[in-house]
């Protein structure tokens, strides 16, 4: 197992280069610094040496690649890739553009992500199975004919509307709940259960529809039938075999989005003022802020790579007759 | 007037122009015939496809762009033109639906000079109206009784020429036709064909007709008429959701092919390429590319001639980027595809026949991979156009100038808090977003049914 981790973290490094490279070249090549201090400025005629002040207090006034008037390891070290894009594979993130030290933000706003994306995932998780179950349960009926019917209807529904409609009935009309805002602590239970609820009904279309067909697939296999051959309970055969046996494919693809759970969502946080790393990314692409950008950039592909090792961990654990060596 | 081509326009023509040679093509060849002639057998497909259709219809009107005089600098589509009321006929600011007076009160000199809140009434909206308190409704009542006779008259006259032709077709006399069309026993569903039309057709000439006076979803925060918003925001959402999946297609289908067919390090190579590419979130991604872009056009503001062009611009370049976050689910689908399809009895036959590479994948792998490839354009296009919606929200979508339901929705955000509640941009923009993707998912569902070999043991 050691060995195999050690093996997947060793080949997930050239992803992460290439992600690096990519970033670089998109912020840093394509534009030069001079473009991006101009667009900061916000001046279209900014004189050279107001240009030059942002770029050194920022850190932009290295050269990209190669320092050449520097000496030793710093021609290397002294550019700007050193500095900005290599850095962050020891999670160096910096300073952002308006001054603040990312790594630190990135640390305090990760649990009130955290706080919204867990229990939404859990209580997701719970109401999908089991109204997937309870369809199945009426398969082949009219019941299960309508039910996919409302499952496409609410997959069709922008889920910018399931955030603004939840808000204005809930908090406006019915005034059950702030509208916005975050507390720490306990106190912060009333400003998560909005949120949470939304995210939970705005994933039952797409949830409950994948659900639905993982059941229908196992219902349909050989060792199901022979179970019903025998006379066993119609209950029994659901619960003991149809879904323990779908629940492989569920969980295995709820662990691939584990990690990125930390990442918030964009939409929620900012609506719900929730100081989250969703809402953090979405400020600095409103701030045109590309430190951080840059930064989420990274820390989203490295949370991505360790939910793929992830996955296939956990398929080894649910499914014995795969090998980590083979894989 | 001359006409002005955007590169957008080009493309969805060229995309309209290859679905129906594509169409020629397929209904020869019967292992790409059979799947469509399941679909447009479900009653369900033909409904679903007969609404996408009515939308394509306008994006593909409003994607003829005119410059009316040779030195005007505004660009207009024929859309545009055809419902010219719709679009010059502001108003001062909010007004709701069907109303005659603004919504809020403003202060008017009466005759006698003195001064007066009032709301006032609208320079447009029922303007025709002597008294609107008493007349207004018994006057919507009557102008949409007069629209909905003309979508029936017209909806007849389609339906007797589609039963004319039906019958000629099938060699049956007419009555014999109308009365299987009638009681549903045609091979296609023309009754829910037809039913949907109908719909359509009513609704259609109703709203045609109570536009001419009214606006009949309100108007926004300068005046502009929503309904005319939203049936401009059909071509952005259309573009998007149509143009990613065609700019993306060359790609993902080249690598994905000779990666599951080549093997060995061309293999290594293009899967490294995905991998990199789909573990960057494709939020950040997008907004990446789009700030890039922003400060590149802000520097370089010279080199766009007019704002409808930058404009377009920047959407090629959302479906560009889109379509790169995207194209990786496509190459790894076909790649494992290809690597099925290459230890194929027949593919192994030519190969030790010494047929060459090139004359292989073009022979016997790419025709069949292709329903593979439709299904995904089926597929992605309803989330493409949610997508839309939700980069137009948080800045990094379309163009702030460029009609779309993002920006509807986006402009519209802070509305609810008003007082008294301005409801009516949300509630077209998400409505005709809602039909939209709706139609298309169902459509989807019964695309993927018709190709998956699973379901055909089924049937």
């Amino acid at each position: 197992m050691t060995a195999y981790l050690i093996r997947r973290i060793w080949q997930a490094l050239p992803i992460l280069i290439g992600v690096n490279v990519l970033t670089f070249m998109l912020f840093f090549v394509l534009n030069s610094p001079d473009d991006m201090a101009r667009m900061q400025l916000g001046d279209k005629r900014v004189t050279q040496t107001a240009i030059d002040n942002w770029k050194a207090e920022h850190g932009y006034h290295l050269p990209l690649l190669y320092n050449a008037s520097a000496s030793g390891i710093e021609t290397v070290t002294d550019t700007i890739f050193f500095q900005k894009s290599a850095k962050l594979f020891v999670f160096d993130f910096g300073l952002s553009d308006s001054g603040r030290d990312i790594g630190y933000d990135i640390s305090q706003r990760l649990w009130p992500s955290f706080a919204i994306a867990a229990p939404s995932l859990v209580i997701g998780l719970m109401v999908n199975i089991s109204l997937a179950l309870l369809i199945v349960l009426f398969r082949a009926t009219v019941i299960d004919l309508m039910s996919v019917a409302v499952l496409v209807v609410l997959l069709s529904i922008s889920g910018l509307f399931y955030i603004i409609a939840g808000q204005f009935v809930m908090g406006k009309l019915l005034h059950l709940v702030p509208i916005s805002g975050y507390d720490t602590g306990l106190n912060a239970i009333k400003f998560l259960v909005l949120p949470i609820l939304i995210g939970v009904v705005a994933g039952i279309g797409s949830g409950v529809r994948l659900y639905r067909t993982f059941f229908l697939e196992e219902i349909e296999r050989d060792y199901v039938r022979t179970a019903r051959a025998k006379g066993v309970h119609e209950w029994v055969v659901l619960f003991r075999h149809v879904f323990r046996n779908a629940l492989i494919p569920i969980l295995t693809g709820v662990v691939a989005i584990l990690p990125l759970l930390f990442m918030g969502a964009l939409l929620t946080e900012s609506f719900f003022g929730i100081p989250g790393l969703g809402s953090y990314t979405l400020d600095a692409i409103n701030r045109q802020d590309f430190a951080i950008v840059r930064s989420m950039v990274f820390l989203g592909a490295v949370l991505y790579i360790v939910g793929l090792i992830l996955t296939d961990i956990s398929y080894t654990i649910a499914d014995p007759r795969i090998r980590l060596a083979n894989s | 007037m001359t006409l002005v081509i955007l590169t957008t326009d080009a493309l969805l023509f060229l995309l309209v122009i290859g679905i129906i040679s594509f169409g020629i093509y397929a209904a020869r060849r019967e292992h790409l015939r059979a799947p469509w002639r399941h679909v447009v057998r479900s009653s369900i497909a033909v409904a679903a496809l007969i609404i996408c259709s009515s939308y394509l219809i306008i994006g593909l009107l409003d994607s003829i762009h005119l410059r009316t005089s040779p030195t005007a600098t505004q660009v207009v589509s024929v859309f545009d033109l055809w419902c010219d009321s719709l679009r010059t006929r502001d108003e001062k600011t909010y007004s709701a639906p069907f109303a005659t007076h603004a919504l809020a009160k403003e202060t008017v000199m009466q005759a006698d000079g003195t001064v007066m809140r009032v709301y006032p009434r609208l320079q447009y909206g029922g303007a025709h109206l002597i008294d609107p308190v008493h007349d207004r409704n018994s006057d919507i009542l009557r102008t949409a009784l007069l629209g909905m006779i003309q979508g029936l008259f017209a909806w007849t006259l389609v339906v007797l020429a589609v039963i004319q032709l039906f019958a000629w077709h099938s060699r049956q006399p007419f009555n014999t036709a109308l009365t299987a069309v009638w009681r549903g026993d045609t091979d296609i569903p023309w009754r829910t064909a037809f039913i949907t039309c109908a719909a359509l057709f009513i609704v259609g000439f109703i709203s045609a007709e109570l536009s001419q006076h009214y606006h009949i979803l309100g108007t926004d925060k300068v005046g502009g008429d929503v309904f005319y918003q939203s049936l401009k925001g059909i071509r952005t959402g259309l573009v998007i959701g149509t143009l990613t999946t065609l700019v993306m297609l060359p790609a993902a289908i080249v690598l994905g092919i000779m990666a599951g067919y080549f093997r060995g390090w061309v293999d290594d190579v293009i899967q490294y390429l995905y991998t990199t590419l789909s573990s960057i979130p494709g939020v950040l991604l997008i907004a990446a590319a789009i700030l890039m872009l922003q400060t590149y056009m802000t520097n370089h503001a010279e080199d766009f001639n007019s704002l409808v062009e930058r404009a377009d611009l920047r959407l090629l370049f959302l479906c560009l980027i889109l379509g790169i976050t995207s194209w990786t689910g496509l190459c790894r689908l076909l790649r494992g595809e290809t690597l099925k399809l290459r230890q194929a009895d027949y593919v192994q036959a030519a190969l030790s026949l010494g047929v060459r590479h090139s004359t292989i994948l073009s022979r016997h792998i790419l025709p069949n991979v292709l329903p593979l490839v439709m299904i995904t354009l089926v597929l992605d296009f309803s989330g493409l156009v949610l997508a839309e919606a939700v980069l137009s929200y948080v800045n990094i979508g379309v163009d702030p100038t460029m009609h779309s339901w993002g920006n509807m929705i986006n402009s519209a955000r802070l509305e609810l808090a008003r007082e008294p509640i301005v409801w009516w941009s949300l509630t077209a923009a998400f409505l005709f977003m809602f039909i939209l993707v709706l139609a298309a998912n169902l459509f989807a569902d019964v695309v993927r049914d018709a190709f998956d070999p699973r379901m055909s043991n089924r049937r």
